[in-house]
């Protein structure tokens, strides 16, 4: 997930907003099989999976100020291609640039006057009223998957036979950590969340290019600078308490996001002091927001909800909605959505989510996070 | 086409129950179940591409995990979808062998209907039963 802020209202976009839609749509790739504008060789994608977003910047793919608002700097450092098997590479290696389908999105989004919460830090991160910015959700499409394929039939080969461990449930398979198994997973899945840092930071290259295009004026003028990056689903060794003393454990959060209080190591240098941004999308309809790490975060490893959460399957959506229905309703609510199906676009429809507005309450009264502003869609390129 | 969509198995991701007389046939079911959930019609996808998948596994239920990830793959690697298959089971001493011609075609926008994109298929509740009638699978796919 990644916000971008710009330094333009929703007056100066929305002349512009069928154009910009239509170009993003063009530019960043989406749906089943998409592949990206980036053509790489097998060679040069292992050194992605190795640098991740910081192999971008080399590129010329983004600005270095990027990496410092990207969690981990936008590398994993201790990813080892060697663990990640060519299945995976040829799997990946033509998916750079690309959004995916699902529940994977590009949004172009406004903060209106009403819904910032924290005045104070909204104006240090540099959101203000009326202000458009645009939200993206992606990861490392089937390269990231095949890692966790290949590792998930690896572990069921050894975890009995081996170690001894026995589960109820095969997709929970698995090795100890300081096993060789264990170390050459913890690797090759750090190479998958370094292909979807420089995943995002060549959208986000896409987006800039975009932009400038559309409003004929650089990027830099334009105020496209990031906010942040994180990763919906990946490992993290951590120290936390436990019955108090303090541990080192693996935190894994698998569609969830870190929320970390001001002062923990993990959060970039430039929000240390805040705590870590927090960005929860909802659905395409609804609206997503921007939190802060909150003092009770620990009583949840740090971690929180990534997104709204479905109420029914993507099958019964699709029965109860019509895409192009959809389409046109959102349209004249004020909501320009582009999509490779109007069957995905039924898939994804508000209804089909829980209300956003619900689950950020409880986030923020619990104080795992805590609200700093709320985005609403203007316009929507959907997988 | 003996298999059906289920609708509140995995609502985040998509489940499907497969059937058929033989293991042969409750695979093909299957394998057609995971383009039918990226495709919204199978007829769509035309016979112009043949390809010869050969997978293994130690169990029935490895097989068909096994062969349905490689479909996935294929979809990825080489923008391959399939929609005939014909399928050949063995086993011997413990050890599932299937050789398969797949059918289909490169994935194309103007002319399929996308729907999402399968990710990976998950062992959660996965499973391979013999019935009175035959053979079923219940698999979620990561979507």
């Amino acid at each position: 997930m990644r916000l971008v802020l710009t330094s333009l209202t929703y007056n100066d976009v929305k002349p512009h907003l069928k154009t910009l839609v239509d170009k993003l749509f063009d530019r960043v790739p989406a749906g089943v099989g998409s592949t990206g504008f980036v053509k790489l060789t097998k060679d040069e994608f292992r050194k992605v999976v190795v640098e991740g977003a910081e192999w971008c910047i080399k590129k010329g793919y983004g600005w270095e100020e990027d990496l410092e608002r990207t969690e981990l700097n936008g590398k994993a450092d201790w990813a080892d291609v060697s663990k990640v098997s060519s299945k995976a590479i040829e799997r990946g290696f033509k998916q750079i640039g690309t959004l995916g389908s699902g529940n994977h999105y590009l949004e172009i989004q406004v903060v209106k006057p009403e819904n910032i919460f924290d005045q104070e830090l909204a104006k240090k991160w540099g959101l203000f009223p009326n202000q458009v910015v645009i939200m993206f959700h992606c990861g490392s499409r089937g390269f990231g998957h095949q890692i966790g394929t290949d590792y998930l039939q690896l572990f069921l080969s050894v975890m009995e036979r081996k170690y001894g461990i026995k589960i109820l449930d095969q997709e929970l398979a698995c090795a100890p950590f300081n096993s060789p198994e264990g170390q050459d997973y913890f690797k090759a899945m750090a190479g998958g969340v370094n292909m979807s840092f420089a995943n995002r930071q060549v959208i986000l290259h896409r987006i800039r290019e975009v932009f400038s295009d559309v409003f004929k004026q650089d990027a830099e003028s334009l105020g496209l600078k990031m906010v942040f990056d994180v990763s919906h689903n990946r490992a993290s060794l951590e120290e936390h308490e436990v019955d108090g003393k303090k541990k080192k454990l693996i935190v894994h959060r698998k569609g969830s996001t870190g929320s970390y209080p001001a002062g923990r190591v993990e959060i970039p240098k430039l929000y240390r002091d805040d705590g870590s941004p927090v960005i929860i999308g909802g659905s395409m309809e609804t609206g997503s927001y921007l939190l802060v790490g909150g003092e009770k975060a620990h009583e949840t490893f740090m971690s929180t909800a990534h997104g709204s959460g479905r109420t029914m399957s993507r099958t019964k959506a699709r029965n109860i909605y019509s895409g192009d229905k959809l389409q046109k309703e959102m349209m004249q609510r004020g909501i320009y959505i582009k999509s490779v199906s109007f069957s995905g676009l039924a898939e994804e429809a508000g209804g089909a989510y829980k209300d956003i507005d619900d689950v950020i309450e409880a986030t923020h009264m619990s104080g795992i996070s805590k609200k700093v502003v709320k985005f609403v869609p203007i316009g929507n390129v959907k997988g | 086409m003996p298999y059906k969509f289920l609708e509140d198995v995995a609502i985040a991701d998509v489940a499907f129950e497969a059937a058929g007389k033989t293991m042969e046939e409750m695979f093909e079911s299957s394998a057609l179940a995971v383009t039918n959930t990226q495709v919204k019609d199978l007829k769509s996808v035309k016979s112009r591409v043949k390809r010869k998948i050969a997978v293994d596994g130690d169990s029935s239920e490895m097989l068909l995990f096994n062969f349905l990830q490689e479909l996935i793959f294929l979809k990825d690697a080489k923008l391959l979808l399939f929609s005939k298959f014909k399928i050949e089971i063995t086993q011997m001493k413990g050890i599932y062998k299937l050789k398969s011609e797949a059918s289909g075609e490169k994935l194309d926008m103007r002319k399929h209907e996308l729907l999402v994109d399968v990710k990976a298929v998950s062992l959660h509740n996965f499973k391979v039963l013999k019935t009175k009638s035959g053979w079923k699978a219940e698999v979620i796919l990561d979507v």
